[in-house]
């Protein structure tokens, strides 16, 4: 039989509480497209008891889930996840090694390729499999260009989040409890501070709203709030307001911020720098508000309204509220 | 607490502007350099920043940057020392390296040398692996923290905070380790001219590395596909529930 794969089934941790992130499923998807070609099993490990993750993986065809126990930290921290994946992929000897792209997976699919010399790409948005390992697609120049990559087997690939929607595989559960290798002690966790205001993880969710420059000051942000909380969207912001002090880093959509792939961005009062549209013309829709029909944004957009944002996004919201239902 | 004096090395890539239109070269695994111009990835210039503030808040300490590419690479180098590092290594080395072989041929050069701390940048904007820092500590046995937004040291141990799923954890990694940075870390400062000047002079070693061989090849690169033709929505009520319409039912994203 074929050597297996083994996806690393990362949780959302934290307030949050402890459920399987959709990437997960989106990682399954991908690994048993790869192992029907292969003849080969699917194996996820789960690095915490997770009852209902381990349900929907089955359902999206993983053959057996690998439960560990929660790490001493209570959350993810790479000094105890990397001996845990390390000593799976040791056990299993996988062909593939398949993370999401999460900041966490990044970190933690590096640092095994590191290990163990495995040959590594980052970011994929497609894998399929080529003569004696794998093809990735993968976005480059944060979406300006696009990139074929071929890696060897026994390969490591972290997976871009929201690129394979998920697709039920339904399989019989076979389950096993693996230990927790000793973990080291160089990194530990001094405290855990929630947003000052729920946010969303950006790189992870289907829909966007973002703001620029054109709101006019921060005062005007509770327009893009309010709209986002319409359409149960998370919010993100430009360079420009960024730079200037309007909204935090984390909320910063771009090359120099997160590189975002939504089913749906809308962005409002963006012009649409070009270090801009690279962090967000992955989106699979793109709403563009703009009260300058010449805006650069409207290149890559869908779909544009041309209008002033302060009063276009308080009757978007009103409609969306009426339409959607309240969110 | 006061910050310790530290020696620290900075890693940095020489990569092409985040203002660039990207063009493929004729060869379609490349981007078309004509006419390009050429900055240190805008991360690793965050973390050289870091570096040098905690190098003055210390009041002593030295800072080495350090790049893997071609022979032009020399020009970045001599900003982070206009910046005000102290030193730099180039790891001369020609045509596109992953980032396995990119950290592997660091590790080799800087495995013996008496060092506190490496920062890198989060990502270079050109291939945005993400992942040469991480590489980069397991092969130097050292423990690793990716995307921090703040670092600060007391004592053996750095302080750095990084967001994970919308939380801001404070982590405390025991040094050597690696440390990469994101937005926040902080802002580079433009070099003076005295700064221009005296980086003439600093210590500058380039030499030649030979790459191990690479598990990954770039078999082509593409421009992604163009969107279909932008469909104008009327900023009334009307319009915008036309829109939500579309978005739902024809384009299946709400």
């Amino acid at each position: 039989m074929a050597d297996p794969l083994l996806i690393y089934a990362e949780l959302t941790q934290g307030a949050a509480g402890r459920t399987l992130k959709r990437s997960a499923l989106e990682a399954a998807t991908v690994a048993r497209r790869l192992a029907d070609a292969a003849g080969a099993r699917v194996v996820a490990l789960l690095p915490a008891p997770c009852p209902e993750g381990e349900a929907a993986l089955f359902e999206h065809g993983v053959d057996e889930v690998r439960v560990a126990p929660a790490s001493p930290a209570g959350r993810y921290l790479l000094e105890h996840e990397a001996p845990l994946l390390a000593a799976q992929v040791e056990a299993l000897g996988p062909a593939l090694v398949l993370v999401a792209a999460s900041p966490a997976g990044k970190e933690l699919s590096a640092t095994l390729a590191g290990h163990t010399g495995r040959g590594l790409v980052a970011d994929a948005v497609d894998l399929a499999p080529a003569p004696g390992g794998y093809e990735a697609t993968k976005p480059v120049l944060a979406g300006k260009a696009v990139a074929t990559v071929r890696v060897g087997a026994p390969a490591v690939v972290s997976l871009r989040p929201n690129a394979v929607p998920p697709a039920p595989a339904p399989r019989a559960p076979a389950r096993a409890e693996v230990a927790r290798p000793p973990a080291g002690d160089r990194v530990r966790l001094r405290e855990v501070v929630p947003a000052a205001e729920k946010r969303r993880e950006l790189t992870e969710a289907d829909v966007i709203v973002s703001g620029g420059r054109g709101l006019g000051g921060p005062e005007h942000w509770g327009l893009i709030l309010d709209l986002a909380q319409a359409l149960g969207a998370a919010h993100g912001a430009s360079r420009a307001v960024v730079d200037a002090g309007w909204r935090p880093h984390a909320e910063q959509v771009g090359q120099t911020g997160k590189t975002v792939s939504p089913k749906l961005y809308v962005a409002c009062g963006i012009s649409g720098a070009i270090q801009h549209l690279a962090g967000m013309s992955s989106s699979k829709v793109v709403v563009a508000v703009n009260k300058d029909p010449e805006a650069p944004i409207f290149r890559v957009a869908d779909f544009g309204v041309v209008g002033d944002v302060h009063q276009v996004l308080p009757l978007f919201a009103q409609v969306a509220r009426e339409f959607l239902g309240p969110a | 607490m006061t910050t310790p004096p530290l020696k620290t090395l900075v890693c940095l890539k020489r990569v092409v502007d985040t203002e660039t239109r990207v063009r493929v070269a004729p060869d379609g695994r490349e981007i078309d350099l004509a006419g390009v111009q050429f900055i240190i990835a805008p991360y690793d210039e965050m973390a050289v920043e870091r570096a040098l503030q905690l190098r003055e808040a210390a009041g002593d300490g030295r800072v080495t940057v350090l790049t893997v590419g071609p022979e032009a690479a020399t020009k970045e180098l001599r900003s982070a020392l206009a910046m005000g590092a102290d030193d730099a290594l180039h790891l001369v080395c020609d045509g596109r390296l992953d980032a396995a072989q990119t950290a592997a041929l660091i590790a080799e050069a800087v495995r013996d040398r008496d060092l506190d701390l490496v920062l890198c940048g989060k990502q270079a904007t050109d291939d945005d692996d993400a992942a040469v820092g991480p590489l980069l500590a397991a092969h130097l046995g050292w423990p690793c923290v990716a995307f921090a937004h703040a670092l600060d040291v007391e004592g053996r141990t750095a302080v750095v905070r990084r967001e994970l799923d919308g939380e801001s954890e404070v982590l405390e990694v025991a040094l050597p380790a690696v440390v990469t940075a994101q937005k926040g870390l902080a802002e580079p400062r433009y070099p003076g001219l005295k700064g221009i000047m005296a980086a003439k002079k600093k210590p500058l070693e380039s030499r030649r590395a030979e790459p191990p061989a690479a598990r990954t090849e770039r078999v082509a690169l593409a421009l992604p596909p163009a969107r279909g033709a932008l469909r104008t929505v009327e900023p009334t009520a009307e319009g915008l529930r036309g829109l939500l319409t579309a978005l739902r039912d024809e384009k299946k994203v709400l």
